[in-house]
C-alpha cells in the first residue's frame, strides 16, 4: 500500500519572515479544501503559532535544516503537521533547547504558542521524538 | 505586509501607539522597539490601539507583555483598544484579558483614565 501523501507539502528555511507564507499557504489549502470560512482564522493563526515554535527551535539548534509542513486535505478533516528537526525538543518549554534572551523576551517568556494552538485547533497532538516534535492539527472538512 | 506602527501624545499624558498590519514572529520586534523606545522617553502611559491590526500571535501578545511589564516598573499603565472579534479571542484563549485593559475606542480609554484619576 502507497504511504498517505499530503495535499501540499511545503518545506521552507527557518526564519520569522517564511512564517506569514506558511500561514497563507495552510489557509488557501484548507479553503480548498472545504474547512468553513468561519474556521479559517484559527487554521492561520494555529499553523503560524507552530511554525514560529519550530523556527525558533531551528534557529537555536539547526539553522541549516528546513522546517516541514504536511497539509492533508482528507474525507471529512483537514490535517496539518509541523515537524521540526530539533531531536528531544520538550515542545512545552522546559526541555533542551535553549532559548535566547531576545526570543525569551518576544513570547514574555509565558509560552502562549501552546496555549493558543490548544485553544484553536479542532484537534491537536504533540509528539516528541528523537528526529524532533511534530505538531498534528486538524478541523472538520466538508466536501460538495 | 508590513507592521506600520506611529504614536502620539494626547494633552492628558497619554501616549496612543497605532499600530497596522500583521504582528508576528517576524515583524513583533518593530513592535517591541516602539515600547522600548517610549519607555526610554519616559512615555509610562501607552495605549496601544489595534483596531487596524489584521493577525496577532502569541509573538505579539508576549511583546504587549513585556511592554506591560516596563511601564508597570515607573507605574505606568500599558492599556488596549480593540473590537475586532478574532483579535480578541486570542486574549481569551490566553486569559489575558484580565491582564490588559481593553476598550472599544481611544476616547473610551481616555474616559476611563480621566475616571481613574
Amino acid at each position: 500500500m502507497a504511504p498517505e501523501i499530503a495535499t501540499v507539502e511545503l518545506t521552507f528555511s527557518p526564519l520569522p519572515v517564511h512564517v506569514r507564507t506558511a500561514r497563507l499557504v495552510a489557509t488557501a489549502v484548507a479553503r480548498r479544501g472545504g474547512v468553513e470560512e468561519g474556521l479559517l482564522d484559527e487554521v492561520r493563526l494555529a499553523v503560524g503559532e507552530a511554525c514560529s515554535r519550530a523556527v525558533e527551535a531551528h534557529q537555536q539548534q539547526c539553522p541549516a535544516e528546513p522546517v516541514r509542513v504536511a497539509l492533508r486535505d482528507g474525507a471529512d478533516r483537514f490535517e496539518v503537521v509541523v515537524t521540526d528537526r530539533v531531536p528531544n525538543d520538550d515542545p512545552a518549554g522546559e526541555g533542551t533547547t535553549e532559548v535566547s534572551p531576545d526570543l525569551a523576551e518576544l513570547n514574555g517568556d509565558l509560552n502562549l504558542g501552546f496555549a493558543v494552538i490548544a485553544g484553536l485547533a479542532d484537534d491537536v497532538d504533540i509528539s516528541s521524538t528523537p528526529s524532533g516534535v511534530e505538531i498534528t492539527m486538524s478541523w472538520p472538512a466538508k466536501k460538495d | 505586509m508590513d507592521l506600520k506602527v506611529s504614536d502620539y501624545t494626547t494633552d492628558d499624558d497619554l501616549t496612543v501607539i497605532n499600530v497596522e498590519g500583521e504582528i508576528d514572529v517576524y515583524t513583533a520586534p518593530k513592535l517591541r522597539e516602539k515600547l522600548i523606545d517610549l519607555v526610554n522617553k519616559g512615555k509610562y502611559h501607552l495605549l496601544v490601539d489595534m483596531e487596524k491590526v489584521e493577525f496577532l500571535d502569541s509573538t505579539g501578545l508576549g511583546v504587549l507583555v513585556g511592554g506591560l511589564k516596563r511601564v508597570r516598573a515607573h507605574d505606568g499603565s500599558l492599556e488596549l483598544v480593540c473590537t475586532q472579534e478574532r483579535i480578541l479571542k486570542i486574549f481569551r484563549i490566553t486569559g489575558l484579558t484580565k491582564v490588559f485593559g481593553i476598550f472599544d475606542s481611544v476616547d473610551d480609554a481616555r474616559e476611563h483614565r480621566k475616571k481613574q484619576k
